[in-house]
C-alpha cells in the first residue's frame, strides 16, 4: 500500500468530501495561497477556488461566529483554526453557540462544521503555540472530538467529520505532519466512537491518544523485550468514546494506563481512568495511571519542554511497575 | 418602488397587519409579564414592550426565506417573524409544544419555518451567525438576507467588529440592526458608548442610517429599501433604531429610579408608544375607525389568552427527552 504524510491524508480527505459535497467550504487563516503554515492545505484553492476555501481576516471569534450561522443554513463549512491554543479565542461561539444550537432548539436547527485544529508540544513554540486542548472541548456536551494518531486516521476520521451533522473538532499533532503511514487509494471511512486495537497483549492495556498512541506503540515494543505483554487501545474519537473495547481489554489484562498529552489533571486522561475503575474495577490488580502532561504552561526551553510530555520510557517504566506489583509511589 | 404617499392609498391590509403584528408583541409581553408576576412561569423573561415597531417594521420587508438573529429581548421578534402564540407561550413554560420542545425557554426561541436563526442569551453572541448565514446565502446562491438584531449593549462586543468587516469585505446580504433603547441592562448606553455608532458601522464602509424606531412606518420603508438593495449584493447595511424599553432589563428589575427616572418611562409611554401613534395615524389616515382597531386589539387579546390558557395546562416534556438532541442525527450510511 502507498504510504503518505498525515498532512497529504488530511488534504486528500478535504479534497475528496468537497468534490462530493458543494456545500463545503473551508475558511480560516491563511489556508488559500498559503495552504496554511504547515502547507496542509496547498493545492486545495487551487481546485476548489477563494469561493470555497476562503482566507479570513485575523479574527477567530469572528469566522468561527460565521460558521455557526453557514452551518445553521445549508451550509457545511470547515473552520481552520492555525493552533489550537486559539481555542480559548472562540469558546463562545464553539461551545456556547455550535454546541448547543440543536438541542436549545429541540433539534430544529443543526451545525454541521467540522473544526480542525491542532495540539502537541515538544516544537520548542513555548506555552501559546504548544497546548493540547482537546479536553476544554470535550468537557462540552454537544461537540465530537477526533484525535486522529496516523495519517490512515486522519484521513478517515476528517471525512466521518465532514459528514457528520453535529460540530466536530478534530485535533491532529502537528508534529505529525509529515509522518507517512499506509493509506489505501481507494475511499474509506473510520466511524466515530470505534477504538482500535493496535497491538494485543495480555498483562497491560496502554490507552493513548493522538500522538501519544506512537508513544504507547514504543512502549510496548520495549516491554515486549523484557517479556511484558501491552495491549494498545487507540480510541480515535474521545467523544463519542468507545468505553466497551476499552474495558473489555483491562477485563483481560487487568491493569490500565492512559496516556494524553493534556495536562495531566482533570484532563481526558482522568476521565477515561475514572471509567475504567467504575466499570472494570473488580477486575483491577494496579491502579489506573494517569500520565498527561505536567502541570505546568508549556516551557519554551528544550530542557525544560521535553519534561512535560509522557515519553516511552516513562510509560514503560511505569507499566513495568504496575505489571510487577512492585511497591511505588506514583506522582 | 411605491412612494410612502402611494403606499397609504394601496397597502391598506399591509397597515393593519403591521399594527396587528405590533398589538400581537405587546399582547405577548403582557401576558408573559403576568406569567412571570403569578410565578406560574420557571425563569424570568426579557420584554420587548415599547420596541414593538423596530421588529415589525423590518420583518415585515422580510419573506419567510429570509433570516433573523434575535436576542435574549427576543419574543417581539420571534412574533414579528411569523411566530404562533400557543407554541411560544409553551415554550416559555418549558412545554413539550413549545418551538423547542421546552429546551430553550424565552432566551433561546427559534423558529426555523419563519427563518427565526433563534434568540441568543449571550449579547451580541448571534453577529457571528447572522453574518454567517449571509455568507452562506452567497455562497449558495441564493438572494435571502439575514438581519441581525441586536441592543446597543452588544454594541460593546468586540465580535461585532470582527463580523463588520468580513461582511464588507465580501459584501455580504446582512443588515445589522441596533436597537437602541438607550440602556445597557442597568446602565445608560451613553455611559458605554463613545462616540456615534453610525461611524462605527461606517469605519467599515459599510452605509449606516438612524431612524426613529417608534416609528413603523418609517422603520418599514427603510427596512424594504436596504433588504431590496441587500438581495442585489450592495449590503452590508447598519441601522440604528431608536426605541425604549417600557419595562426593566429583565421583569424582575421593578425598582429602577437609581438608572433612569419614571418621568422618562413615562413620556415615552404616552407620546412616544408606537401603538397608540400608528393607531392614531391610521384612524386619521381614514384606514381604519378607532373601533375596528379595538375590535383588532380585542381579538389579540382573546388570542393571547387562550394560548396562556392552553399553554398552562400542555404537558411536559417527557423525561426521556432530557438527552434527545445533544447530536444531530446522522443519515444511515
Amino acid at each position: 500500500m502507498r504510504e503518505i504524510t498525515l498532512s497529504k491524508a488530511v488534504n486528500e480527505a478535504i479534497a475528496e468530501e468537497m468534490r462530493r459535497d458543494p456545500s463545503i467550504f473551508l475558511m480560516g487563516e491563511d489556508v488559500a495561497e498559503a495552504g496554511t503554515p504547515f502547507k496542509v492545505l496547498s493545492g486545495l484553492v487551487e481546485e476548489f477556488g477563494t469561493e470555497r476555501i476562503i482566507d479570513t481576516p485575523i479574527s477567530e471569534p469572528g469566522f468561527m461566529g460565521l460558521a455557526v450561522g453557514a452551518a445553521m443554513t445549508g451550509s457545511r463549512p470547515i473552520v481552520d483554526l492555525m493552533f489550537g491554543d486559539f481555542l480559548f479565542l472562540v469558546m463562545d461561539q464553539l461551545c456556547n453557540q455550535a454546541a448547543k444550537t440543536h438541542y436549545m432548539s429541540g433539534g430544529k436547527l443543526s451545525v454541521p462544521l467540522v473544526l480542525r485544529t491542532n495540539m502537541g508540544a515538544t516544537r520548542r513554540s513555548a506555552a501559546q503555540h504548544s497546548q493540547s486542548l482537546h479536553a476544554l472541548v470535550a468537557h462540552i456536551p454537544g461537540l465530537k472530538v477526533a484525535m486522529p494518531s496516523s495519517a490512515y486516521e486522519a484521513k478517515g476520521l476528517m471525512k466521518t467529520a465532514i459528514r457528520d451533522n453535529s460540530p466536530v473538532v478534530i485535533f491532529e499533532d502537528k508534529l505529525m505532519y509529515n509522518d507517512k503511514a499506509p493509506v489505501p487509494e481507494e475511499e474509506y471511512l473510520i466511524p466515530f466512537g470505534e477504538a482500535a486495537v493496535l497491538r494485543e497483549g495480555s498483562d497491560i492495556t496502554l490507552v493513548g491518544t493522538s500522538s501519544m498512541v506512537q508513544v504507547a506503540l514504543a512502549a510496548a515494543e520495549t516491554l515486549a523485550a523484557e517479556g511484558i505483554s501491552a495491549e494498545v487501545i487507540d480510541p480515535r474519537t474521545i467523544v463519542p468514546l468507545d468505553e466497551e473495547t476499552i474495558l473489555t481489554s483491562v477485563r483481560k489484562t487487568s491493569r490500565a494506563m492512559v496516556i494524553d498529552e493534556g495536562h495531566q489533571s482533570y484532563g481526558v486522561s482522568a476521565e477515561i481512568a475514572s471509567r475504567i475503575t467504575e466499570k472494570a474495577f473488580y477486575y483491577l490488580d494496579a491502579p489506573v495511571v494517569r500520565m498527561g502532561a505536567m502541570d505546568v504552561p508549556v516551557p519554551f526551553s528544550p530542557a525544560l519542554e521535553d519534561i512535560t510530555v509522557p515519553t516511552a520510557e516513562g510509560v514503560a517504566a511505569m507499566a513495568r511497575h504496575l505489571v510487577r506489583g512492585e511497591a511505588r509511589d506514583v506522582a | 418602488m411605491a412612494t410612502a404617499k402611494n403606499k397609504r392609498k394601496t397597502n391598506t391590509e399591509d397597515y393593519l397587519r403591521m399594527y396587528r403584528q405590533m398589538v400581537r408583541i405587546r399582547s405577548f409581553e403582557d401576558n408573559a409579564n403576568q406569567l412571570y408576576l403569578s410565578a406560574k412561569m420557571p425563569g424570568l423573561t426579557h420584554m420587548y414592550s415599547g420596541e414593538e415597531a423596530v421588529a415589525v417594521g423590518i420583518c415585515e420587508a422580510l419573506t419567510d426565506d429570509d433570516k433573523i438573529t434575535s436576542t435574549h429581548r427576543g419574543h417581539g421578534h420571534c412574533v414579528a417573524k411569523g411566530a404562533e402564540f400557543k407554541q411560544m407561550f409553551c415554550e416559555l413554560l418549558g412545554k413539550a409544544e413549545g418551538y423547542c420542545r421546552g429546551k430553550g425557554g424565552s432566551m433561546h426561541i427559534a423558529d426555523q419555518s419563519h427563518g427565526n436563526l433563534g434568540a441568543n442569551a449571550i449579547v451580541g453572541g448571534s453577529m457571528g451567525i447572522a453574518t454567517g448565514a449571509a455568507l452562506s446565502a452567497k455562497l449558495q446562491g441564493r438572494t435571502d438576507v439575514t438581519v441581525c438584531f441586536f441592543g446597543d449593549g452588544a454594541t460593546a462586543q468586540g465580535l461585532w467588529y470582527e463580523v463588520m468587516n468580513m461582511a464588507a469585505l465580501w459584501k455580504l446580504p446582512v443588515i445589522y440592526a441596533c436597537e437602541n433603547n438607550g440602556y445597557s441592562e442597568y446602565t445608560k448606553t451613553d455611559e458605554i458608548a463613545a462616540g456615534s455608532l453610525t461611524a462605527r458601522a461606517e469605519a467599515f464602509g459599510i452605509e449606516a442610517f438612524e431612524v426613529d424606531g417608534q416609528d413603523v412606518l418609517a422603520v418599514n420603508e427603510l427596512a424594504q429599501t436596504l433588504v431590496a438593495r441587500a438581495r442585489k449584493g450592495e449590503g452590508p447595511f447598519f441601522i440604528e433604531l431608536k426605541t425604549y424599553r417600557y419595562h426593566g432589563h429583565h421583569v424582575g428589575d421593578i425598582n429602577r429610579d437609581y438608572y433612569r427616572s419614571k418621568e422618562e418611562e413615562t413620556i415615552w409611554k404616552e407620546q412616544r408608544d408606537p401603538i397608540i401613534n400608528f393607531g392614531a395615524w391610521l384612524t386619521r389616515e381614514g384606514i381604519a375607525s378607532e373601533e375596528e382597531l379595538q375590535e383588532l386589539r380585542d381579538a389579540v387579546k382573546a388570542d393571547a389568552e387562550a394560548a396562556v390558557s392552553y399553554a398552562l395546562a400542555a404537558d411536559y416534556p417527557d423525561i426521556s427527552e432530557v438527552d434527545m438532541h445533544v447530536f444531530a442525527p446522522n443519515d444511515a450510511a
